[in-house]
């Protein structure tokens, strides 16, 4: 291989790239929208749940309860209503997702037995948000029971200590805000650079032969090897850009905490960018059409990086057989070094096994690109 | 200035070559000397473009063998590279770069020493007629522009052989006429060059010139030699009233080999001119037609080539 010829087929294609806004777009454009359209649109986190009371005493208790609700930053209080057949409507008119009834008896139960119950009505339409909503309810109605036992306790003259002898104290690491942002935006960056990177170079050699420049250079002596590292050294250096706008983006414009070194976060994006600008390259070696070759990089790429690398759907609860599939996703230990280096600030050494795999993939897609080039015409 | 046998530049032995049932390339040989300018001719399709990328390296033959500057086109096609400069039939320099930066990225994958590159580029923007356009990008050339340019980025490296695949396609008369002077600039410095063209013409600015149809080499040598022997037979020049019937009459006529219609006289093929031009008018005169003028003319290698094709075409035809 001769550095020559590798330095003239970068300043080509750089100069080609300068040219072809088609190219910048993708390089510059895409990392802004997508991080920003991603970073708001995907929320995993329930706040202010629009919810809608059904007083069927209207007792200073019941109010209170509501209270609890309100005061809560997980609800709000859509609706007061004073039927059944009105709180129906509401849900069915998506106005509240959660319906609160307290019974006509509720004060007198729960003065007498201590056994009153509150009725929750929820629109199951989306499973996972009802779970999570009819959560946070319980633990506002515990909370406010709690409340009521206490004050009863401290009338009879006795502490909280005598009556409950086990309490749980909880604290919640890497993530303490229990920010679902903290936790996607790291893996959204692995999704953007696979996205951005083997679009790029999916492009590089399925335009020579579109435009009829191949036959020309695969005329002259140039070698494959320095074909492929000419064109994915400009690629390389794009892609780097790129992933520094969507770290800055996400650490300064979205405030993820990042705890890593900047030199583990280097190393690791470099491999990574290899991986996915190799199997653009790749297919464009096999592929020789700009359109088709770009459709299946994002089916090979970005498909595969959002739904099997943890990115947003945790690994665990995957059936067996696909956690196996995502061992050959190498987004898989992108994502997971992401997660560690901005999360955690896990060092090198402690990631070792997903760095390994990266490299090892990143070497065996930069070989099998390389020798998938040939310089013959059929 | 040719010497063929002495030092064969390119030398090509019962070459073939199949794409799926379809026989494009079949057994040709031929040898080119060393500063000899051999001509491809032949219609679209006869395999011209074919035979000029197999001994480019860019496709692998089917049977037979290929050297070029010595070297095996199959064994070593690098080697064969290095030593090779190449125009394809579509313009193929980038469109989107400028004069200097095709020139520039050429330099460098040849890897022209730096010290020479400038002269060279300066060499090929002048021989281009490209001075002042040197930042203009590609597409907004003119095409003869961008033929010559396609040719200075070949000859950059001074390879010893040229491979020119319809080089002067789409481009008008005065500057195909100028890029043919620079071919033969080019000869007349030792460059082995192999062209094809369509325009049969152009087969007068060969040394040599090679007549291809369907993958087969149907006949080679100098315009003059082919002019003197390849025909088979003399020629006439007739000029007439009424050509169809005429053009009837002689394909019947005793002696006439063919008959073709050429301008608004026709060509006729004769075995024995002598004999011909004592007996036609005779004939003709019995079949109620005069003609104003008949006459012994030389045969252009149009002539030559039209006929050559017509009879291997119906040979084939008859053959399968």
């Amino acid at each position: 291989m001769k550095l020559r010829r590798i330095k003239a087929m970068a300043v080509k294609e750089i100069l080609q790239i300068w040219r072809d806004p088609r190219s910048l777009m993708i390089a510059l454009l895409l990392p802004f929208t997508q991080m920003f359209l991603f970073g708001y649109g995907v929320n995993l986190d329930l706040k202010h749940i629009p919810i809608c009371t059904f007083d069927r005493e209207g007792s200073q208790l019941s109010q209170d309860l509501f209270k609890h609700f309100e005061a809560s930053q997980y609800f709000a209080i859509a609706h007061n209503v004073q039927s059944y057949a009105a709180l129906k409507a509401a849900i069915d008119k998506a106005d509240c997702s959660l319906g609160v009834v307290v019974p006509p008896d509720f004060s007198e139960r729960l003065n007498d037995a201590h056994a009153a119950s509150v009725q929750a009505i929820l629109d199951a339409s989306d499973d996972n948000s009802a779970n999570i909503a009819f959560g946070y309810a319980s633990a506002v109605v515990s909370g406010y029971s709690n409340d009521i036992q206490l004050s009863q306790i401290d009338r009879q003259g006795r502490t909280l200590a005598q009556i409950q002898p086990m309490v749980v104290q909880s604290r919640v690491w890497f993530n303490e805000d229990l920010e679902s942002r903290n936790f996607i935006i790291p893996g959204l960056i692995a999704v953007i650079m696979a996205l951005v990177g083997a679009q790029l170079t999916s492009l590089t050699i399925s335009r020579e032969w579109e435009r009829g420049t191949m036959e020309l250079l695969i005329s002259t002596p140039v070698q494959p090897g320095e074909v492929m590292f000419g064109k994915l050294i400009p690629y390389l250096a794009l892609s780097w850009l790129d992933a520094a706008f969507c770290l800055v983006i996400a650490a300064f414009w979205f405030g993820v905490p990042y705890r890593g070194t900047v030199i583990a976060l280097f190393l690791t994006t470099t491999l990574f960018l290899f991986v996915v600008l190799s199997i653009g390259y790749l297919l464009s070696v096999l592929i020789r059409s700009q359109v088709g070759a770009s459709q299946i990089a994002l089916v090979v790429t970005m498909m595969p990086t959002v739904l099997l690398s943890g990115y947003i759907f945790p690994i665990d609860q995957m059936p067996a057989f696909i956690q196996d599939i995502t061992y050959l996703m190498y987004s898989r230990y992108y994502v997971t070094i992401l997660k560690s280096l901005f999360l955690k600030g896990t060092g090198i050494v402690d990631l070792s096994a997903p760095i390994l795999f990266l490299l090892a993939y990143a070497f065996a897609v930069v070989v099998l690109a390389a020798r998938a080039f040939h310089k013959r015409l059929a | 200035m040719t010497d063929v046998a002495a030092a064969p530049q390119i030398v090509v032995e019962n070459l073939g070559k199949r794409f799926g049932r379809f026989v494009a390339v079949d057994g040709v040989s031929f040898r080119v000397g060393r500063g000899e300018i051999m001509g491809f001719l032949g219609p679209n399709g006869a395999g011209k473009s074919t035979i000029i990328r197999i001994l480019c390296g860019l496709l692998r033959p089917s049977a037979g063998r290929a050297l070029v500057a010595g070297v095996d086109v199959t064994k070593d096609p690098e080697r064969v590279r290095e030593r090779i400069g190449y125009m394809s039939q579509k313009f193929s320099l980038y469109r989107d770069l400028s004069v200097e930066e095709n020139l520039k990225f050429f330099g460098g994958i040849y890897r022209v020493p730096r010290a020479e590159l400038a002269e060279r580029m300066r060499f090929a923007i002048d021989m281009a007629g490209l001075g002042g356009r040197e930042k203009a990008l590609v597409s907004t050339l003119a095409g003869g522009w961008q033929q010559r340019l396609a040719l200075g980025c070949a000859v950059l490296h001074r390879p010893p052989i040229l491979f020119l695949d319809e080089p002067t396609s789409g481009v008008e008369p005065t500057s195909r006429r100028r890029f043919w002077d620079l071919i033969h600039t080019l000869a007349a410095d030792g460059v082995t060059v192999l062209v094809s063209t369509h325009y049969m013409d152009e087969a007068e600015y060969c040394h040599r010139a090679a007549l291809i149809n369907q993958g087969r080499l149907v006949a080679i040598g100098s315009p003059d030699e082919l002019k003197r022997t390849a025909l088979g037979g003399e020629l006439l020049l007739l000029e007439c009233a009424n050509l169809g019937p005429t053009l009837a009459a002689l394909q019947q006529a005793p002696g006439v080999l063919d008959c073709s219609v050429f301008g608004n006289a026709l060509h006729v093929l004769v075995a024995d001119a002598d004999n011909a031009l004592r007996e036609l008018p005779a004939f003709l005169e019995r079949q109620g037609l005069f003609p104003s003028r008949l006459e012994r003319i030389r045969p252009s290698l149009e002539d030559v080539f039209v006929r050559l094709i017509a009879v291997d075409t119906a040979r084939r035809r008859a053959a399968a």
